[in-house]
């Protein structure tokens, strides 16, 4: 590690999720590089060592098993201390010691490698858990070189997080009651450690490079708006973003003179109704039905679909539910339509485009939501996500008319149906964009990749030009569109999207309330001036600037 | 020696909870046994990272083998357990 950080000083990253915090830093324990090869002198030592590290990987995944209040995450724990206990891989170390003479570090290396291999070869729901593989072989590592295991720190005290990016499994780890803050070394505006934080209200800075220098333990400052990250300084009381307008407007959402813009929640499941109501939401924008086929070798059938979407649709009765309709592939691979081999899957069958090849799917879920609709008798616009062309949006438009759903729309994630808004408006009765998605296949930029994170800027002119051209043809054709992505989730963009012409922002709850104070702050005339004016800027920095 | 080939039951395949739930009856029996799909090579059915490593979706066919005292007993539980939905049964799914 190069220099360590006590003493007072700053840190500049993007803050993408609002409020301040502060607290002790701990750092997620990282991934051990496997070390050179060691001479090895007493190889029976060497194999103690070895399998010592996995006995306590199997008990440390069993305490956790015992601690988790959730069977399901006990149920994936237990799993997994099982596979670090499998005596096919104790041998396999014992052997590699003996027979190889390999030191403990690349025994174990080994050993995981060849399950590893046969892993990925059976491909599926199998290469998935390759991940899992790694986590133990990783576990196993840290263990012998005396290092904290890789994860989330769990001090039982409040701290601030510090990690290089966060994945979307780290979730089930973090404990809200424990994490204060959120900060990572790379991540950009639309990354999962973005979208968690604002989910849990928590202050996020990402992209923040030197974070992972500053010494466990050391008192930090982190703001969410700014994006600074102090070291040194005295701790302060917590100002989450969310409490920082607890006397803000409710109800529905307008802008100071009245014009109405519906401010919606992003949910995955009736368990997600509750935070909506809690925040006021005017209804659903964004209902996600991947939770239902996840981790599923054959696809829900229409009987579990139904009690699924009836659930949501009861919940939110008398209010609209926009459905969307199966989002898979890329970077959200589902084993029972068995993609594997796709060169480029971020550019490959996903999205609406898997109808090309299992239209089944898709008539069953339409068919499905039908179903639930008719029997709750609730406001349900349904949507397909990946749409690129008027064809592919007038054939949805049909299978969902033909399933007997009035309302359907399309999403705009690919800048050729941002281009096409107006003539794909003469096909569908709504837009609904989705920002992160837009932003990646704009800027050609992967999501996940740190050092893009510039790009992704929902500030970013381009994806501004692309949302007012949605909003002009909506405008246009007196039809809604809506932003679903992340970027709806800003509070100082919020104003800029209403004068682009967006008609409704669905986000995660939590975001709801900074954002209806947000569009009631402004006139809709301010608002179309201050998209004037962010249009004009020359990057993000400059819109900024130029609105706020 | 005695032989059983049935098709796994379980929804997701020989994976996660059915897998582990096959493994740890596995453990208990009183015999080594084997598991193989088709003519691969048999691995030892208490090995969690084994059994997953077979790929066995839900209807695969698997043959498991044992000798001894007690392996036609074993067999036959082993077997019932595979040709269940392990999936149906799980409590607390969300």
């Amino acid at each position: 590690m190069s220099e360590i950080r006590t003493g007072i000083g700053a840190l500049a990253g993007i803050g993408v999720s609002g409020g301040v915090a502060s607290g002790p830093l701990l750092r997620a324990g990282t991934v051990p590089a496997l070390p050179s090869p060691a001479p090895v002198k007493d190889v029976l030592a060497e194999v103690e060592r070895a399998l010592a590290a996995l006995a306590e990987v199997v008990a440390d995944l069993g305490r956790r098993a015992d601690r988790a209040t959730n069977a399901t995450v006990a149920d994936v724990l237990r799993a997994q201390a099982m596979m670090a206990g499998d005596e096919e891989l104790h041998e396999s170390v014992r052997e590699a010691v003996l027979d190889g003479g390999h030191d403990a570090c690349h025994a174990i290396d080994g050993a995981f490698a060849s399950f590893r291999a046969a892993f990925e070869e059976a491909g599926g729901y199998l290469a998935e858990r390759v991940a899992d593989l790694d986590d133990l072989r990783d576990r196993a590592l840290a263990t012998v070189l005396g290092r904290p295991m890789p994860g989330i720190p769990a001090p039982g005290h409040p701290y601030v997080l510090a990690a290089r990016d966060l994945a979307p499994a780290d979730t089930a780890e973090l404990d809200p009651e424990q994490v204060v803050a959120l900060v990572t070394e790379i991540g950009g505006p639309t990354s999962h450690t973005a979208i968690l934080a604002r989910a849990l209200g928590l202050p996020a800075v990402v992209a923040c490079p030197g974070v992972l220098d500053i010494a466990d333990g050391t008192q930090v400052l982190v703001d969410g708006d700014t994006g600074r990250v102090a070291t040194g300084v005295a701790a302060v009381p917590r100002t989450p973003a969310r409490a920082a307008t607890p006397a803000g407007p409710t109800g529905p959402g307008r802008t100071a003179d009245g014009h109405p813009v519906k401010l919606l929640a992003n949910i995955g499941s009736a368990a997600n109704v509750a935070g909506a109501d809690e925040a006021g939401a005017e209804g659903v924008g964004l209902f996600r039905t991947e939770l239902l086929f996840l981790d599923r070798s054959t696809e829900p059938g229409p009987d579990e679909q139904a009690a699924a979407y009836r659930a949501v649709f009861t919940a939110m009765a008398g209010r609209t539910v926009v459905i969307r309709t199966l989002d898979a592939g890329a970077d959200k691979p589902l084993p029972f339509l068995r993609q594997e081999g796709e060169p480029n899957p971020a550019l490959g069958v996903r999205g609406l485009r898997i109808a090309r090849q299992r239209p089944d799917v898709l008539t069953t879920q339409l068919a499905a939501i039908a179903r639930a609709r008719a029997d709750t008798g609730a406001d349900v616009w349904v949507m397909a996500p990946m749409v690129s062309t008027v064809a592919e949006a007038a054939a949805f438009a049909d299978a969902a008319h033909e399933a007997g759903l009035p309302r359907a729309g399309v999403m705009i994630e690919v800048p050729a149906a941002a281009l096409r808004a107006a003539a794909l408006l003469r096909v569908v009765d709504f837009l609904s964009i989705g920002t992160n998605d837009l932003s990646q296949y704009t800027f050609a930029a992967d999501r996940m990749c740190g050092t893009l994170a510039d790009l992704l800027d929902p500030w970013q002119p381009a994806l501004l030009d692309l949302i007012g051209a949605c909003g002009a043809a909506g405008r246009e054709a007196g039809k809604p569109v809506g932003i679903c992505g992340e970027a709806a989730a800003d509070p100082t963009l919020a104003p800029i999207l209403v004068g682009l012409g967006v008609t409704s922002l669905s986000m995660s709850a939590r975001a709801l309330p900074a954002v209806r104070a947000a569009v009631a702050g402004r006139s809709f005339d301010e608002c179309r001036k201050l998209a004037q004016l962010a249009l004009t800027a020359e990057d993000p920095a400059q819109a900024r600037k130029l609105t706020t | 020696m005695p032989t059983r080939t049935v098709a796994v039951g379980s929804a997701s395949g020989l994976h996660a909870r059915p897998a582990r739930l096959f493994v740890e009856a596995a453990a208990a029996a009183p015999v080594k046994v084997t598991i193989r799909v088709g003519e691969k090579k048999p691995v030892p059915a208490r090995s969690m990272l084994s059994v997953l490593a077979l790929g066995a979706r839900c209807g695969t066919e698997v043959t498991l083998e044992a000798d001894g005292d007690g392996a036609d007993e074993a067999l036959a539980g082993l077997a019932e357990l595979l040709a269940r939905d392990l999936d149906a049964e799980e409590p607390g799914d969300v």
